[in-house]
């Protein structure tokens, strides 16, 4: 009993850590995700509450100005500043989790389309 | 040292004590996990990271003195989809004793690499305590109020070399956390398998982050319920017997991640404790792994 539940789990963990690709994690985000619309757009209130929320959730690892450390890639790039806001949403929902960025659907959505609003406004601060 | 509280001969050095670790809590604080203390959630420590936790509980069996239990928890993400976690048991309890009661180490695995509609969470535990352990972190089989009335003299002396497992799910919907965990437990000495259950749901009163760093903004702040009782052993499973607890919560999570959580626990069978007070703090030591990591290549170097 104890083989078969041991080999069953080895088996999903496999199989789910095949399904996840090799790509970046922008590029993995569904055309109906890219579409969404930030809510948040161009409001600053809401660009200095995504700071503050990046601060505290993502600094540790992408560090505090956003340029990355350890494992962990600067997300002060075109490739991230200028994504669609959708493709950002879903990737601060959904993680990835095999490249250790974790998911953050534990943060209400408004939450997560402030830290949006805070990514892509360090286009404009580069 | 919280346990060490309820002897008057150690009260002005536990309440320094204490105060000094919640001092200290919230100088290293980052962040800490919604309002729960039984029910699990399909959230995984973050890699790197070490949270560190104090989960106690109170109460008064009828039969019985009043105890305080408690556990240290250490959370630390390995991986993602994987987090490990080790608590250290005690209690203390009036007229009678404090005492280690043992360790319990654990392993959650997130099954599915995206986020669903309910997200699965595979969870395995090994526990080495003793019949004293009142931390009652889940509740299976027919665990009842009588158990935490027994003396610490006697309840010490029954050892419990346990495995458990659970069927973790999760979802988030509009704000809303909803998560419901199915427990099965068996002693490797001897005992059938034991059963239970944990469901709770949680909201954090406000939706969007304010612009300005604060301690009181309704974001900070997340209410919830969770429900939670034992469902027998497979020779005779289903409610009867069982203990059954109703526990609103609430989590205050300071600006700097210190989250302090309280909930009252409401017994609703004739089996069940009347009121428990469960209360805690945590706090998260962001990438601790890599620091750790560093030091240790530091002292290899030289």
């Amino acid at each position: 009993m104890k083989t078969v539940l041991l080999l069953g789990t080895g088996l999903v963990l496999l199989a789910t850590r095949t399904l996840a690709g090799g790509e970046a994690p922008l590029e993995l985000a569904p055309p109906k995700a890219r579409g969404m619309t930030n809510p948040f757009a161009g409001q600053e209130r809401a660009r200095r509450a995504g700071e503050k929320l990046f601060r505290r959730e993502c600094a540790e690892c992408h560090g505090v100005d956003a340029a990355g450390g350890g494992k962990a890639p600067p997300l002060k790039v075109p490739v991230v500043t200028n994504a669609p806001p959708g493709a950002i949403f879903w990737v601060l929902r959904n993680g990835s989790l095999y490249r250790g960025m974790p998911s953050f659907a534990h943060i209400p959505e408004p939450q997560r389309w402030q830290i949006v609003t805070y990514l892509r406004s360090l286009a404009a601060a580069r | 040292m919280l346990i060490g509280c309820i002897y008057k001969k150690h009260r002005f050095r536990c309440k320094a004590f204490t105060l000094s670790g919640f001092l200290l809590g919230a100088s290293l604080g980052q962040a800490a996990e919604g309002p729960f203390f039984v029910t699990y959630t399909h959230q995984m420590e973050e890699p790197g990271n070490l949270e560190l936790s104090l989960k106690n509980i109170t109460g008064k069996p009828d039969e019985g003195n009043r105890f305080v239990g408690g556990a240290v928890e250490f959370e630390y993400g390995l991986k993602g989809w994987w987090t490990t976690e080790l608590y250290l048991d005690g209690q203390g309890t009036y007229n009678e004793s404090s005492l280690m009661t043992g360790f319990r180490w654990e392993n959650r695995f997130r099954v599915l690499p995206r986020e669903h509609w309910i997200n699965p969470v595979l969870y395995f535990e090994y526990e080495n305590i003793t019949g004293a352990d009142k931390s009652l972190l889940e509740i299976v089989n027919h665990d009842g109020v009588d158990d935490i009335a027994v003396p610490n003299a006697e309840s010490r002396a029954e050892k419990k070399h346990e495995i458990e497992a659970k069927l973790i799910l999760g979802s988030y919907y509009k704000g809303w956390t909803i998560a419901e965990n199915f427990i099965a437990e068996k002693n490797l000495g001897h005992a059938p398998f034991e059963f239970g259950y944990a469901a709770g749901v949680s909201r954090p009163f406000a939706l969007a982050a304010r612009a300005e760093r604060c301690n009181f903004c309704p974001e900070n702040f997340e209410a919830g319920v969770e429900v939670y009782g034992g469902l027998g052993t497979h020779r005779d499973i289903g409610f009867h017997g069982t203990s059954q607890y109703v526990a609103p919560t609430l989590a205050w999570t300071l600006a700097n991640g210190t989250t302090f959580r309280v909930s009252p626990t409401f017994g609703v069978t004739d089996t069940s404790a009347g009121f428990l007070l469960r209360f805690g703090v945590a706090y998260e030591i962001g990438q601790f792994g890599r620091s750790a990591g560093r030091l240790f290549r530091n002292f290899g170097g030289r």
